[in-house]
């Protein structure tokens, strides 16, 4: 069972009261963009085994997005922090590399 | 054509009193909640300041939830809401924010008794003990299969509202989860 703490209301909320939104941070190319850079936006993503980025939407609470990381193994939850930004915080970045040394860092 | 709720005064009596709350006054407030305008605007309305984040507070006969970051629900007499509205939406007028009264599109249970947090527990992933969820706390989770926002006004008391469309559906969760004969006496 996977719990993340909503940053946007401050409640421990359970996977079933929240929307998954899948991976986080990727790059929007839209009109004008290369067909590369466009299929990368459309159908490229990240599966990793271990730490990765998510995008989640408490849609049974607050209705507000945020993002979550979290290993996809063991389920531990790194930290979750706010929707409004474009790659994870450096002090979440920090606590990660601390608790899985050999993870090779965020990459976009 | 007189208004009425979508329960039409029907409710259950087993483990705990589910009653129909009968016509309530409810109008969303959308906008910058940490704006004094707005601030001031919902005291005009309630008699009240908003409340902190997750919490709801009474005056009088209004009272004030704290439903996300943007966003409060007003709770007054239902003959009152469309003039609130209308005054909130003067108040706010060179503001960037919303007031819908909403009062005929919810659905509001009182609920009482001694096993509410029992009853709730069937159907919440919501930590219902009294140390997580104190009273006047709003949650707004999922109940069964739908959306709710409930809030423990005593330890033997608790409103709960849910949209209208499922009303009747609720009513019908909450009867089945308070049948006397599938008691928990957990909480
Ligand atoms: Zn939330």
């Amino acid at each position: 069972m996977l719990h993340l703490t909503c940053p946007n209301c401050g409640q421990m909320v359970d996977e079933t009261d929240l929307h998954a939104g899948g991976q986080a941070h990727i790059t929007r190319h839209g009109a004008g963009a290369s067909d590369a850079d466009f299929e990368d936006y459309l159908f490229m993503r990240k599966n990793p085994k271990g730490v990765h980025f998510e995008r989640w939407r408490h849609v049974y609470g607050c209705g507000k997005w945020f993002h979550a990381a979290r290993c996809t193994t063991t389920l531990q939850v790194f930290g979750t922090y706010s929707a409004q930004t474009l790659t994870p915080p450096k002090p979440l970045i920090t606590k990660i590399k601390k608790l899985r040394p050999e993870w090779e860092g965020f990459e976009k | 054509m007189s208004s009425v709720t979508v329960l039409q005064g029907a409710g259950f009596d087993g483990a705990i009193e589910i009653r129909d709350a009968g016509l309530l006054g409810m109008i969303t407030l959308r906008g910058d909640l940490a704006s004094p305008t707005l601030n001031a605007a919902v005291k005009t309305a309630t008699g009240t300041a908003p409340p902190e984040m997750g919490q709801i507070v009474h005056a009088d006969a209004q009272s004030c939830a704290w439903m996300s970051p943007d966003e409060l629900m007003i709770f007054a007499p239902y003959a009152q809401a469309d003039e609130i509205t209308a005054q909130i939406t003067g108040d706010l007028a060179d503001h960037h924010a919303l007031a819908v009264n909403v009062s005929d599109a919810r659905a509001v249970f009182d609920l009482s008794g001694n096993a509410i947090r029992d009853v709730l527990s069937k159907g919440t992933p919501v930590d219902l003990s009294p140390d997580a969820l104190g009273l006047n706390v709003v949650r707004r989770t999922r109940l069964g299969q739908v959306a709710v926002a409930f809030w423990f006004t005593s330890e033997t008391t608790a409103r709960l509202v849910c949209f209208r469309s499922v009303g009747a559906y609720m009513l019908t969760w909450l009867s089945t989860a308070a049948d006397p004969a599938a008691q928990v006496d957990y909480h």
